[in-house]
């Protein structure tokens, strides 16, 4: 979660809330939103990682972690 | 059912090997797609076209090797059959 | 015409036997921004947009189908050799009485595939901005997925497919930009 591409936001936290809170929330910014058009000659990954990340483009790469295996389920 | 051609080990569909040179093949296709997209809005880049061109040479290459080992991966007359018609055969993709 | 080939666009793999994982993948196969309904939407607005972007359309539409297929692979693959009590567990028995182990278009939550999940509205602007919407929330449906398994197998696969949805967001993105202005004469930096 430290590759640029996420947000974090706090959600108020009532006394009456039953559940436990979540006190930080995140969310993803894929790196398309900044792009507004794909500039020619983008550095390309080698063809087998491309198919292995789902994009020639490192550029347009967006890495996203399970929350399951990060707890280590 | 009798085990035959047991020290042989010719390439089977569905075997290791075949999902190697399956592999292979999908990482040339996907870069072909991902090309693809990127010269549909970008029609007039060059080298981009250059090695699409490249990419769809090699493809070519690839799949017809594999054809010849594996069977056809298209149908309609795109890819050659050998008797029996091999098209039926399995595994089908999801099931390999 | 289309015609079909008989590979898989990405290796796809299953690790764990996991129907519970089935009936939730399911979402991507008939749901709302599931990948039969981004291959339909895009697909039938081919013949109402400009001509610059109908190539694009055809592409995209057409890789949603392979990505179609990638869904139907893990789903066959997680309820293939499921019994019944397998899949009355998982929470599949509502399908299992209605379908067995075939697959149908419908989402997580058993409601059947329909047309009204796809807009076409004939304005080229409106219907890609329903094209980039529809690839954002079916990229954070790939997100729930992942966070709903732990078979890094079927991670891997959904992390392609979640990939996929961000370039072809930047793609639609890139096809206003050329609806609104000659672009592509002009090189952008």
């Amino acid at each position: 979660m430290h590759d640029g591409q996420w947000r974090e936001w706090h959600p108020y936290v009532s006394p009456c809330d039953p559940c436990p809170p979540i006190k930080t929330k995140w969310y993803v910014v894929p790196p398309n939103q900044f792009i507004p058009f794909q500039p020619m000659n983008l550095p390309q990954f080698p063809l087998d990682e491309a198919l292995r990340r789902g994009t020639l483009w490192p550029a347009l790469y967006s890495p996203y972690p399970s929350k399951q295996k990060t707890k280590g389920g | 059912m009798p085990e035959q051609n047991e020290p042989e080990k010719r390439p089977e569909r569905g075997d290791e090997r075949y999902r190697q040179e399956l592999e292979e093949l999908q990482k040339v296709d996907f870069a072909l797609v991902e090309l693809s997209l990127y010269l549909d809005t970008h029609p007039n880049d060059i080298q981009a076209i250059q090695q699409f061109n490249q990419l769809a040479h090699k493809r070519a290459q690839l799949a017809h090797a594999f054809e010849l080992r594996y069977g056809p991966l298209m149908q309609f007359g795109h890819s050659f059959t050998r008797y029996p018609w091999q098209w039926k055969d399995t595994p089908w993709p999801w099931q390999v | 015409m289309w015609i079909y080939e008989k590979k898989l666009q990405y290796p796809v793999k299953v690790s764990k036997c996991d129907p519970r994982m089935a009936r939730y993948l399911i979402e991507q196969y008939g749901g709302a921004d599931g990948e039969l309904s981004a291959a339909l939407r895009y697909l039938n607005q081919r013949y109402s947009i400009p001509d610059k972007v109908i190539g694009l359309l055809t592409d995209i539409g057409t890789e949603e189908f392979a990505h179609l297929e990638m869904i139907a692979t893990m789903v066959y693959k997680l309820t293939k050799d499921a019994t019944p009590e397998m899949l009355e567990a998982a929470g599949l028995g509502p399908h299992f009485v209605n379908h067995d182990n075939a697959l149908f278009y419908e989402s997580a939550g058993g409601v059947p595939w329909t047309a009204t999940y796809i807009q076409a509205k004939g304005d080229p602007i409106a219907d890609l901005y329903e094209d980039i919407a529809a690839e954002e929330k079916a990229r954070a449906t790939y997100q729930w997925l992942i966070d709903m398994t732990d078979d890094v197998d079927i991670q891997d696969s959904l992390k392609f497919l979640r990939e996929r949805e961000i370039v072809h967001s930047m793609r639609f993105k890139e096809a206003v930009e050329i609806l609104k202005a000659d672009r592509e004469q002009k090189k952008v930096f």
